[in-house]
């Protein structure tokens, strides 16, 4: 078990320096990396300062051991859209909006797909059955994009229940929350469906039938338990789906968090902000496959690296 | 022995002809394929002969006019909304360029992108994988630890980083989708390259004294070409999805072009005065993936349905 964990924080390491890499290759790919780093407008001033807080003048190992260290002291460079803010407080100022509303298409989401899934595997074969399996179609073909403007164009402009866009109260969350908890919505009804199947057909169940115990303590209790061990280690994945999610959700809905803010900074080519968001969200994207993984280890024993 | 004509077809008298060819059409998913053809096919390869209008041009005289079912809206007998024409069926953008002409433009767009990119994206993923799995050892680590990193990377950040860094083009959106897309194969076609190298025939060719290379590429490749056949199916439709996705978000194709991502960006703005804007463009994309995804399936089905749970 801990030689697993040790391998596994390993390769997650690996995954960070990787993408890291990955960016500091892009910034220097094109040539001079001032012209990326920098927006068209910026003085000669502005150049000067940059190149020395980043090493530019020093060959590209030396610069990456500059760049990486910048960043563990917090220090992702300055911002050129927003003026006087650096990229840091930016994207944490920006977080808590994009938690928020998260948070709320998870709840949302299991709330609606976690029941469903498990109707639709007890009434495998019947219409209901069908139609569970064409919302989950559905749920892999919609573009999320486009859904979230259908969802404003009626419950905001036909039906004038909702506001379109922008942040306030609860009202402001719910069209953004289905939006992007839709898609996840199809995936865990999918995996919750599946994996009951596979344990409705086990002996114990069998067993739990004989005894005389009802269906509804058999199902809601024996199976769903065992069957949610799937569902639960999808939540690596979900939670990366809603954080690319809410760069599209955030830009559909003028929502105020990070995602909005990593594309306001690509259209204004402000690399230092869109490389310290997507470093943002690269890291908490590792975690939490790494930590789904090690939990996944814990409830079932099989899976080891040998 | 007496000679006994032995019948040389079944006769068949009970089935006609045209329930012949029904029973045998029905095997084809033709609600996909129909879509298929008339949304994404049959409009990229004629855009220039069926577009009605030019999709770049526009009047803005002509600028958000309603679809052509839509009746004028008159206040005390004077017209304060003008109703659809048949001149722009689908109604026009805000430069007053026609929507449906650029729908079909569109068509072109995407499926140029996907087939590139699925088409780079299977070629690198499947040779890799053929080499990873039949050499083994280091080089079989080092492409499996590319495969998992590739795979922990986030698409659209990953795109939204070449875009700012190199610019939004044609070639970034497919270097962009290759670059996510190659890992699913390379995972696929070593698992099955290692079961495959292990078989008789494989031995036999080394002991007939073929090269590495002819093995791989002899031996082991049209065994796994099913398997990538159907991925690559199957993923057309994701790569169309993610193409429009970061067309959408200014990170795909650059405009003016037509791209079906972009004219739904377009339309965001518009939704209150002019919902056919976004609409309309968001509708084909939904009914090609959605046609695609079902097309997927039923390659699967036929070529290779151990692929089910993928």
């Amino acid at each position: 078990m801990q030689r697993f964990i040790v391998v596994r924080v390993f390769h997650s390491l690996i995954a960070l320096v990787a993408i890291s890499v990955i960016v500091f290759g892009l910034a220097r790919i094109t040539g001079n990396p001032l012209d990326v780093l920098l927006p068209i407008e910026a003085t000669q001033e502005d150049f000067d300062r940059v190149e020395r807080a980043w090493g530019l003048d020093k060959p590209l190992p030396l610069q990456y051991f500059k760049y990486v260290s910048n960043i563990l002291q917090g220090d992702f460079g300055d911002s050129f859209k927003w003026q006087d803010k650096t990229a840091r407080e930016l994207v944490v100022s920006r977080f808590p909006a994009t938690l928020q509303l998260a948070s709320l298409a998870l709840v949302m989401s299991v709330i609606l797909a976690l029941p469903i899934g498990v109707i639709v595997a007890v009434k495998k074969d019947t219409a209901i059955d069908y139609l569970g399996k064409i919302v989950a179609l559905l749920g892999q073909s919609l573009p999320s994009f486009w859904l979230g403007i259908v969802l404003m164009w009626i419950f905001a402009v036909q039906l004038d229940l909702l506001p379109t866009s922008g942040k306030g109260g609860i009202k402001h969350m719910i069209l953004p929350a289905v939006a992007l908890g839709w898609f996840q919505v199809a995936a865990i009804m999918r995996l919750t469906r599946s994996s009951l199947l596979e344990v409705l057909d086990t002996e114990y169940v069998k067993l739990a039938r004989i005894k005389g115990l009802s269906e509804r303590t058999v199902i809601w209790k024996h199976c769903l338990r065992n069957a949610l061990i799937t569902p639960l280690t999808y939540f690596g994945l979900i939670l990366g789906s809603f954080l690319t999610g809410s760069v599209v959700t955030e830009t559909v809905f003028a929502w105020p968090g990070v995602g909005l803010l990593a594309i306001d900074a690509v259209r204004a080519r402000d690399f230092q902000v869109v490389q310290t968001v997507v470093l943002f969200f690269a890291t908490i994207y590792i975690l939490a496959n790494l930590l789904v993984d090690i939990m996944y280890a814990y409830l079932d024993p099989r899976i080891r690296y040998d | 022995m007496a000679n006994i004509a032995l019948p040389t077809q079944l006769p068949s008298p009970s089935i006609s002809g045209t329930r012949r060819i029904a029973a045998q059409v029905r095997q084809y998913p033709i609600f996909p394929i129909t879509v298929l053809l008339i949304v994404l096919v049959i409009p990229a390869i004629f855009a220039g002969q069926i577009a009605p209008q030019d999709p770049l041009k526009g009047s803005l005289r002509n600028r958000l006019q309603p679809p052509v079912w839509t009746p004028a809206e008159t206040v005390n007998g004077v017209e304060v909304k003008p109703g659809g024409t048949w001149r722009h069926i689908l109604g026009t953008d805000k430069q007053g360029r026609d929507m449906l002409s650029r729908i079909i433009y569109g068509a072109r767009v995407s499926l140029t992108v996907s087939l590139i990119a699925v088409f780079i994206a299977g070629v690198i993923g499947t040779s890799l994988g053929l080499a990873a799995g039949y050499f083994g050892g280091s080089l079989d680590h080092l492409v499996m630890r590319i495969v998992d990193i590739g795979l922990s990377i986030p698409a659209i950040l990953l795109a939204l980083v070449l875009v700012s860094a190199i610019g939004a083009s044609f070639g970034t959106v497919i270097a962009v989708i290759a670059g996510i897309f190659w890992s699913r194969y390379a995972r696929m076609v070593r698992g099955d390259t290692l079961s495959i190298k292990a078989q008789d025939f494989v031995a036999r060719a080394r002991v007939a004294g073929a090269s590495n290379f002819r093995i791989m590429l002899r031996h082991i490749f049209p065994n796994v070409v099913n398997t990538v056949i159907v991925l690559g199916t199957l993923e057309i439709g994701q790569v169309i999805l993610l193409e429009a996705t970061l067309s959408f978000l200014g990170a795909g194709i650059p405009k003016p072009t037509p791209a079906w991502g972009l004219m739904v960006s377009d339309g965001r703005e518009l939704i209150v005065e002019a919902w056919w804007v976004a609409m309309f463009p968001g509708v084909a994309i939904l009914l090609t993936v959605l046609s695609l995804n079902l097309f997927g399936d039923w390659v699967r089905d036929k070529l290779d349905p151990k692929l089910r749970n993928v």
